[in-house]
């Protein structure tokens, strides 16, 4: 039973090993992806002509779109904080850099954006970069 | 298009105070061992407050300039906290973490030139 989904039953007795970590901000990174599309969804929602303050509040509070990103926000930072509690901080913290690869890839599919071959290549780095930081992870 | 000196500035220190944002998270999240709701603790909320001015400053400077120049100097934050887990709390600088964090940076200025 370690499997790291296990682990999200249980979190706080059972300590998670290096690599559960690693997978746990894998996990988060998916999370803050789909959080930062639900904001661009609900930033394209706004009124443009409301300029009150009181208004843009309110509009902001109003929009389930924002609202929902928001709240997988709150679910980022708490896996996230679980996921340094047992973790290295120096290695757990650039595997964020995974939502960069997250964000090209959906926005190719929902924002109708195009590939191109600095996008590849970019996305392939990356990749390769957090592979190196799981095998570290290994050690 | 040039990117103006103070966006490069702004970015910077957005990046500078989420690492420091990273390094509050990791300190309070200590304390979620004693229980699910000790995970909103002064530290954690001090970090979330850092990382929630860092998107402020974030916002500020990518209004103007290329993205190929801003969104590298937003991961030099991978390298500040390479510094900071070494300085507070005596984590080792290894080959791994170097390369890792090499290859994420060159990732991300490649995704910024392509998005031009």
């Amino acid at each position: 039973m370690s499997s790291p989904l296990y682990t999200l039953f249980d979190p706080i007795r059972k300590p998670l090993s290096p690599r559960q970590s690693v997978v746990l901000v894998f996990f988060c990174t998916l999370i803050g992806a789909a959080a930062q599309i639900l904001m661009k969804f609900g930033a394209n929602r706004l009124p443009g002509d409301i300029t009150h303050p009181a208004e843009i509040i309110l509009a902001v509070v109003a929009n389930l779109y924002l609202l929902g990103g928001v709240s997988l926000y709150g679910v980022f930072t708490f896996l996230l904080i679980l996921a340094l509690r047992d973790g290295e901080l120096s290695l757990l913290y650039p595997v964020i850099g995974l939502n960069y690869v997250w964000v090209t890839l959906l926005s190719l599919a929902i924002f109708r954006e195009t590939m191109n071959p600095f996008k590849a290549l970019g996305v392939t780095a990356i990749v390769c970069g957090v592979v190196v930081l799981g095998k570290g992870a290994r050690e | 298009m040039t990117t103006p000196v103070s966006s490069m500035v702004l970015v910077t220190v957005a990046s500078f105070i989420g690492s420091f944002g990273a390094v509050f998270l990791k300190s309070g999240s200590a304390k979620l061992k004693k229980g699910l709701r000790h995970v909103v603790n002064v530290r954690v909320a001090i970090g979330v407050a850092m990382y929630l001015l860092s998107t402020v400053f974030f916002i500020w400077g990518i209004k103007h300039g290329e993205l190929t120049v801003l969104y590298p100097l937003v991961s030099l934050s991978y390298v500040w906290t390479l510094l900071w887990s070494r300085l507070f709390f005596r984590e080792p600088i290894t080959g791994f973490k170097l390369l890792g964090v090499a290859f994420i940076l060159v990732g991300v200025f490649l995704i910024g030139l392509g998005n031009r």
